[in-house]
């Protein structure tokens, strides 16, 4: 691993985010909202929307760079990168890749932005209407194995059977992001408490997910605001310092027809490693953490392997207890995260990481937050995580 | 030394698993259709099981079983594979049990089970599949399975899907 780093060179400044739709209830087309977005973020930094000269998405974004310069009368716009891969693996990779591009001197102010409405471009929870499925897809889609929560079960009922682990470990990763909703006024299941029975007698999607192991489909836009250390310090707000930023993929683990070799894993176990030595830290100095919820089984094997807790411990440790802000051991998707605050592929989790920093978080912790972190993805392949900081060089 | 995996392409030394009958799909009509990748990977595989055969690619210099298949050997980076012919008898190492219909053809056929097997005689590469019979039973990672054969006939490009049933 090199020793070259982007190690408190930059830090997240602004946050912007639409209000957040149920899918098909947004009243505004998908860039509108990523322009709404964009500029929120901006706004919130103090900056004029103009002076962005970067961008960063992932997830095969709709809203390209290039229209949105035109709309917005930007003069020059100097990186836009596209982080590869599908579902939310490039979250926290498409904040990386701005402050990468910062830190090289490609552009001064970056935003990454994710802009999604699956009420007007279609649902992730469907399989694709199509009469023939070639290549890769042939070896599942024929055998009625076509949604992400089928893609995904099979690796986590894997992981179930190798560590003995019982549905109520799903059930607390569930309970945690809902819990945390009913606090958070912009959550789309604020007001819509989640009880252990009522997760006990939810329909199957497909076994071991209930209906709440899986994440909503939305519409709306989220954006942050990545700008160079030195020029966050004079901007309106306390800055995230980004300690962190990993990306990539296990051996194989893309391999066509479910042949990874390692199989019942989130894919981060030579991602975290990396990203704690960058922060120059472990996972006890971490106060708060968003995990990626495409599915609770994705979060529990995501905590495992960033190493806070081990896998024949899972049981004991996923507790609602042990993941709420306010007194557990590792406060988990403080704003209600993908299950319960909005699906906008994990942006929210950033923004929500940023929140912690800045003490204005709904599920605010009582204790100051210094180390904010964030996974992104897991299970697909790549996937990506960000270490946030309230000091540039702790 | 003798090739305990014969080519496909040199015929079947191993015995045809039992076919389905004709029509008699565990899944309903209308899903989408197998086809190879479309530079013709995968070709011989869709081919092979019109045959009631099971081949996995294998490579021709290290021996290495790879699946999917490609265009070159991960492990030595040899462009040389070939497909050969395996047993058909695998081992359940996940599955799953959907209830949702991610498709409309599948709303007459709640729930129904998918299996991921691996193929201890192809170096444990895995295939996905349906495993036939109850779809509520009781399924047991580690379970000894078969392939067996299920024939579409009744379609313009007919296919043939690998299924697996507990021995």
């Amino acid at each position: 691993m090199s020793d070259l780093t982007i190690r408190g060179k930059t830090a997240i400044v602004g946050l912007g985010e639409t209000r957040y739709y149920k899918r098909g209830a947004a009243p505004d087309p998908e860039f509108k909202l990523t322009l709404q977005a964009i500029m929120l973020a901006a706004e919130d930094a103090g900056i004029d929307v103009r002076d962005i000269d970067g961008f960063a998405s992932y997830s095969n974004d709709r809203n390209d760079p290039p229209r949105i310069q035109s709309a917005l009368g930007i003069k020059h716009v100097g990186f836009s990168n596209m982080f590869w891969g599908g579902g939310g693996g490039g979250g926290s990779g498409a904040v990386g890749n701005a402050a990468a591009a910062v830190a090289a001197g490609y552009c001064d102010i970056a935003v990454a932005y994710r802009g999604l409405a699956q009420g007007q471009f279609g649902r992730f929870g469907q399989g694709a209407a199509i009469p023939v499925a070639p290549g890769g897809m042939a070896f599942t889609a024929p055998y009625g194995l076509m949604s992400p929560a089928q893609m995904f079960a099979m690796r986590v009922n894997r992981f179930m059977h190798d560590h003995g682990v019982n549905q109520e470990a799903l059930r607390a990763v569930a309970l945690a992001s809902y819990h945390h909703a009913q606090y958070n006024p912009n959550a789309v299941m604020h007001g819509r408490p989640l009880t252990e029975e009522d997760y006990d007698n939810s329909r199957w999607i497909v076994e071991p997910f209930h209906l709440f192991d899986c994440c909503q489909e939305n519409d709306g836009a989220a954006a942050v605001i990545v700008t160079s250390a030195e020029r966050a310090k004079d901007l309106k707000h306390k800055p995230a310092y980004i300690l962190a930023a990993q990306q990539g993929s296990d051996y194989r683990q893309a391999a066509a027809a479910h042949n990874a070799p390692d199989y019942g894993t989130s894919n981060f176990k030579s991602l975290a490693p990396r990203l704690y030595k960058q922060a120059g830290l472990g996972p006890k100095e971490v106060d708060v953490l968003q995990s990626y919820e495409n599915f609770t089984g994705g979060v529990m094997m995501s905590i495992v392997e960033h190493d806070f807790c081990k896998p024949d411990e899972v049981n004991d440790f996923f507790q609602l207890d042990n993941f709420r802000f306010d007194g557990g051991k590792l406060p988990l998707n403080t704003s209600g995260g993908n299950l319960a605050e909005c699906y906008m592929h994990g942006l929210e989790l950033i923004t929500e990481a940023v929140r912690q920093i800045r003490g204005t978080a709904p599920c605010q912790l009582e204790k100051e937050v210094n180390i904010s972190m964030v996974t992104s993805g897991p299970m697909v392949q790549p996937v990506s995580n960000l270490i946030l900081s309230r000091e540039a060089k702790p | 030394m003798s090739d305990p995996y014969p080519s496909s392409q040199g015929g079947a030394a191993v015995a045809s698993p039992p076919a389905a009958s004709t029509g008699d799909y565990y899944l309903p009509v209308g899903l989408p259709q197998p086809a190879p990748y479309p530079e013709g990977l995968a070709k011989e595989y869709w081919e092979a099981t019109r045959r009631h055969e099971l081949v996995v690619q294998r490579c021709d210099k290290c021996n290495v079983f790879q699946w999917g298949p490609e265009f070159l050997c991960y492990a030595c980076h040899s462009w040389d594979l070939s497909y050969v012919q395996v047993s058909g008898r695998a081992r359940i190492f996940s599955w799953e049990r959907p209830w949702y219909p991610v498709h409309p053809a599948l709303k007459e056929k709640l729930p129904y089970i998918v299996v991921l097997v691996e193929l201890p005689d192809a170096g444990n590469v895995r295939m996905v599949g349906n495993l036939l019979g109850d779809p509520l039973q009781e399924v047991v990672i580690g379970a000894e399975v078969e392939a067996v054969f299920e024939d579409h006939n009744d379609v313009k490009t007919p296919f043939t899907l690998v299924q697996w049933r507990v021995v």
